[in-house]
């Protein structure tokens, strides 16, 4: 029996190192297909009829024009109960044409009388939207009063961020065609390929064993790609109506951005309080969020210092905006920014370096506290903390101020369930299935260097197939689950099946199959590292059927685990004469246990800290009260960062004793949790005030400089 | 995008004939930077576009007899940027066509392009017209999202911004415009091409639908000091939130005159009066240059979003003729 751990630090010769992904050279050559890129034989092009108004009654709809159009195959109105439409963009009929042009053409020829109700799209001021308002929690931990009578200082502020969007650059979508009456393929943008049938199943009236999924890559998801969408069951149908004929829709950019994704918005009002050695007393919040219909989420606050006193209270905004979906680390950044920069803010006021506070209460982060200090430790080194960081406000002279903020986070993570098969023919070739996807994220990758280190094999010789929901089912990639769970089936997987390769090697060697080894492409005998066979000598001993075995995760042996930290330190520019705040640099520094690939891991937390700064600086879904219509549904003015906006990214992956041995853990969440408030913190140390709310843009910036009087205001 | 009839002229006579008496007959293609998005979002529906790529004539950079330098309407902004008499003598043009930071954008998008743009306004492009009216006929803007609205010339009803880089820069190099049309070529001063409309189906350029800019004459620069400042909030694909373009006609130390012209502030490139007129006679120093910035913008007033854009404008102007004062190095 295989002892299923992770193998020895000196033993390790690809896991854990620095190896470029495989499918990097195919994606950067154009060669890579998405499925937004496929175009399959007779496809027919799907487009949507999308309202206009963001809260409306549907009173009638007239699709004989477009019916009768030359070229149109299909239309199908999308099943609507209550006929209510809840937000701007809400999808109301389908229609596949022969070409796009055609397809546009009919959708216009479709009419819709609509009555036209009032609508909420706004939710910065819970007390201006009447009872779309409503309580949702409330809170008291410890006992306020007395925390804050302990206090000697105290500092209250507000804080927030916007409803941005997921903003994928392959939008929602899908190619769908039924192979035969009963069964349907369908290629479609997911994280979440082994779930997509069951999921389409019911409303389609099919066997979920029908349902064959496909996707060799994806363009992004973020969260919002787990499930099919309207627009999907819309082309399944449309399909059926077109008898059988694959229906492409994916989405138009507005729509992308107006309704396929929202992050919730949250803003608080807080004070905390504190004695004057820093030590905090307590916390009180009264916070509200919304992500359209639902309300927000309820941002675990105060986040990760557990301070003994809170009081809280939350209230959820409904809102007529496209429906909120999970993004990277749900609820974790809006309760990170809140409450560090709640925390900077106090430091502040009692006129201590920030960092020397949070050392002063790390103890109330918890179990984590001592790799947070060593994290602390290393970021303040790699970004120049003690030499650079100055008390509130820039005094140097001129227009351009600078300043380093800082931040920490947590994240559970842990392995999902994953079976993985691997099959060694007698050739000694080797191929590994699993029914996952590769967000992006380097899992094609993973997956073969945990396999190929097992083997004693180098990197291009195991073929990794997934993306198909035929192979061996496996979780969606979301809350930091995949790494753990893909490379604990694998290695569980790649040890049975190196097992069965010893067992059938042994008698050749003249030694037992427990005394073996794979090394360098060989199998040898441990005691004598001079009897070996080549991997392919050995697997010829196969016989003439190929050995397939099952991994599974979770299984025996503790090959992962949950829960890790980082922290990420900030430094920018801010010109106080136009408010235009430059990223000079960011030093992220992150755990997550045993490390598969570091430059995959290294390449997580860089794409982490450019979303951070998308959206610190820039994002915000922007809707107008009156026609209740998102006014940026374009990347012109749904600003993103481009490459000189981004500055310079320090990753620093704790590795290593007391690391390794925990398994692996993800890492998708954890560095997007903190660069909003790593930035926000940055820019109040560098102009001297806060902003309160994000994006940092000019307007607010300038806003806050006003408002603390003084000289900046004006030139 | 509805369908369309493409023509493809040679000249710019047989141009201006298959051009119509409204945008809805016919309009002109150059890069399609613009053209093109505007009738992706069913903004504009032309029955017939008239590509001007295949005109000849509208292409070139080139000096003329007396000193000045012609621009055809074709000439790309990549073009532009890399030329050297414009790198010489046009130090603002180079940094107004350098903020346009997208490769893609500069290699397509054309002079003549840039000065016929239509507006960036969010709701003209979500469909509310070019002077955002509701269906009731209330004017959207004032009490909507202005943040990237006019701060100046915006008592209504246009309060758009005009969106070209490159015609404060023109302007303030003292520009004149060649428009061919049926009765043949007329010039005009750039400055005039511009015109905040007071109706519905006014454009804020005066140019017929079946009239075509050929090219652009700019003065020889020879002693004025020149440059442009935009306040950018990125550095990747954006508008400026202000800018602002100068012109300083030298005597020694002295500025003899001076043009100052403000971009993305009003429905037209706006030209300061009161910012030229304190201009002249002055030594140039950062007082100056700030008290010039206080005035160009004496006159703003802001919207219920975009107060701070002032602030900016201010800053932009100061720091143009600082800008143009070091000899318009970037
Ligand atoms: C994200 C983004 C950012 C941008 N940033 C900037 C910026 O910062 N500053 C800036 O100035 N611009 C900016 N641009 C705009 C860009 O510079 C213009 O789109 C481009 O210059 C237009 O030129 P074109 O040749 O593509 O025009 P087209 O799209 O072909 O035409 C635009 C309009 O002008 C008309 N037209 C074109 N040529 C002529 C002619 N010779 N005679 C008569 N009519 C004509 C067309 O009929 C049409 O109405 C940006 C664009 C985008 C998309």
């Amino acid at each position: 029996m295989a002892e299923y751990k992770w193998p020895d630090a000196d033993k390790r010769t690809l896991i854990g190192k620095r190896i470029s992904r495989t499918d990097g050279p195919h994606k950067v050559s154009g060669h890579a297909r998405y499925n937004s890129d496929l175009n399959r034989p007779g496809m027919l092009h799907g487009r949507l009829l999308c309202s206009p108004h963001a809260h409306a009654k549907i009173t009638s709809i007239d699709t004989s024009a477009a019916e009768a159009m030359p070229g149109v195959k299909a239309v199908y109105i999308i099943p609507d109960p209550d006929r209510e439409i809840k937000w701007a963009g809400e999808e109301i009929v389908a229609v596949a044409a022969v070409d796009e042009p055609t397809a546009r053409d009919a959708i216009r020829a479709i009419k819709v009388v609509y009555e036209v109700l009032p609508h909420s799209v706004l939710d910065t001021d819970p007390k201006a939207v009447g009872s779309l308002a409503r309580p949702a929690q409330a809170q008291k931990v410890g006992d306020p009063d007395k925390g804050f009578a302990e206090a000697e200082v105290t500092a209250e502020g507000l804080y927030g961020m916007p409803v941005i969007t997921h903003c994928c650059l392959e939008p929602h979508g899908s190619v769908i065609e039924w192979e035969d009456d009963k069964n349907l393929l369908v290629h479609l943008s997911t994280q979440a390929v082994s779930s997509i049938a069951a999921a389409m199943a019911p409303v389609l009236e099919i066997p979920a064993a029908n349902i064959r999924v496909k996707q060799d890559h994806i363009g992004g998801g973020f969260g919002s790609k787990f499930g099919p969408d309207r627009w999907d069951f819309a082309a399944a149908q449309l399909s059926k109506k077109a008898g059988g004929k694959p229906v492409k829709i994916f989405l138009d950019r507005d729509s992308e951005l107006m309704v396929a994704g929202a992050r919730p918005s949250a803003y608080a009002k807080v004070k905390v309080g504190a004695k004057k050695d820093g030590t905090i007393t307590a916390w009180q919040s009264e916070s509200w969020a919304s992500g359209g219909q639902g309300g927000g989420g309820s941002p675990p606050m105060p986040y990760i210092f557990n301070i003994p006193n809170q009081s809280k209270q939350h209230t959820a905004i409904q809102t007529n905006i496209g429906p909120q979906r999970a993004w990277r680390a749900p609820n974790h950044p809006q309760a990170c920014l809140i409450t560090m920069s709640a925390l900077e803010d106090l430091a502040a006021a009692i006129g201590m370096d920030p960092l020397e506070f949070f050392l002063k209460n790390i103890e109330l982060t918890g179990p984590r506290a001592e790799i947070y200090r060593e994290e602390f430790q290393i970021a303040a080194d790699l970004i120049g903390w003690k030499k650079n960081w100055h008390q509130r406000g820039d005094k140097t002279a001129g227009p351009i101020k600078r300043g380093l903020g800082l931040s920490l986070h947590t994240w559970g993570g842990g392995g999902h369930p994953s079976d993985c098969d691997i099959t060694i023919q007698p050739d000694g070739s080797v191929e590994l299935k699993m029914g996952t996807q590769d967000l992006g994220t380097g899992t094609r990758t993973t997956v073969e260097i945990v396999a190929a280190d097992t083997f004693g094999l180098p990197m291009g010789v195991v073929k990794v197939l997934i993306g198909d929901n035929r192979f061996p089912t496996s979780g969606g990639s979301g809350g930091s689950t995949t790494i753990a769970g893909v490379s604990g089936a694998t290695r569980r997987a790649a040890l049975d099946a190196l097992d069965q390769i010893f067992a059938k090697a042994a008698p050749a060697l003249g030694a037992k199959p427990e005394d073996l080894e794979a090394v360098a492409g060989t199998i040898l005998v441990k005691s004598n590292p001079a009897k070996r066979l080549t991997w392919k000598q050995a697997c010829s001993k196969i016989g003439q059927v190929p050995i397939t075995v099952r991994g599974k995760n979770p299984g025996p042996g503790k090959l992962g685990d949950s829960g890790v930290g980082g922290v990420q330190m900030a430094d920018v520019s801010v010109d106080i004469e136009t408010g235009v705040v430059r990223v000079n640099k960011i030093v992220a520094v992150q755990d997550c246990g045993l490390v598969i690939d570091i430059k995959t891991a290294e390449s997580q937390v860089y794409g982490a800290l450019i979303m951070g700064v998308c959206s610190a600086l820039y994002e915000e879904k922007i809707m107008d009260a009156k026609t209740g219509k998102m006014l940026n549904p374009n990347m012109e003015f749904y600003k993103l960062a481009g490459i000189g906006d981004i500055g310079d990214l320090v990753v620093h992956m704790m590795t290593g004793k007391g690391y390794d041995e925990r398994g692996v853990i993800g890492l998708g969440e954890p560095p997007a949790v903190s660069p909003y408030a790593a930035l926000s913190n940055a820019v109040a140390n560098a102009i001297g005030v806060r902003v309160p709310t994000l994006p940092l843009t000019p307007d607010r910036v300038l806003a806050a400089l006003a408002k603390k009087g003084g000289s900046n205001a004006r030139i | 995008m509805r369908g369309f009839e493409y023509a493809s002229p040679t000249t710019k006579e047989q141009a201006v004939s298959l051009l119509g008496s409204s945008d809805d007959d016919a309009m002109a293609l150059a890069g399609g930077t613009d053209l093109l998005s505007l009738m992706k979002d069913d903004i504009v529906a032309p029955r017939r576009l008239v590509n001007l790529k295949d005109v000849a004539e509208l292409r070139g950079i080139r000096l003329l007899p007396d000193g000045s330098l012609r621009i055809g309407a074709l000439v790309t902004v990549q073009e532009l940027l890399d030329n050297a008499i414009v790198k010489r003598g046009y130090a603002s043009l180079i940094h107004a066509a350098d903020g346009i930071t997208s490769p893609q954008i500069r290699a397509m998008g054309t002079v003549g392009g840039d000065l016929c743009q239509r507006p960036r306004c969010w709701y003209y492009r979500a469909g509310f017209g070019l002077l955002a009216k509701d269906k009731d006929g209330a004017a959207l803007v004032p009490e909507g999202d202005n943040r990237y609205h006019a701060i100046l010339g915006n008592t209504g009803p246009a309060y758009f911004v005009n969106p070209s880089s490159l015609a404060p820069a023109l302007i303030a190099l003292g520009a004149k415009l060649h428009i061919f049309g049926s009765g043949g070529q007329v010039e005009m001063n750039l400055e005039n091409f511009f015109a905040a409309p007071t109706s519905a189906n006014e454009k804020e350029y005066r140019l017929k639908p079946n009239e075509i800019v050929t090219e652009i004459i700019v003065p020889s620069a020879g002693g004025w000091k020149n440059a442009t400042y935009e306040v950018r909030q990125k550095e990747s694909l954006d508008w400026p939130l202000a800018a602002a373009s100068v012109a300083l006609k030298m005597s020694g130390k002295t500025i003899e005159s001076a043009r100052v012209v403000l971009g993305h502030v009003a429905p037209v490139p706006w030209r300061s009066g009161e910012a030229q007129a304190y201009l002249a006679g002055k030594t140039i120093s950062e007082q100056v240059a700030e008290t010039a910035g206080t005035l160009a913008v004496a006159r703003a007033s802001a919207m219920s979003h975009n107060g701070y854009k002032i602030q900016l404008a201010r800053v932009a102007v100061k720091r143009a003729i600082m800008k143009a004062a070091q000899g318009g190095q970037r």
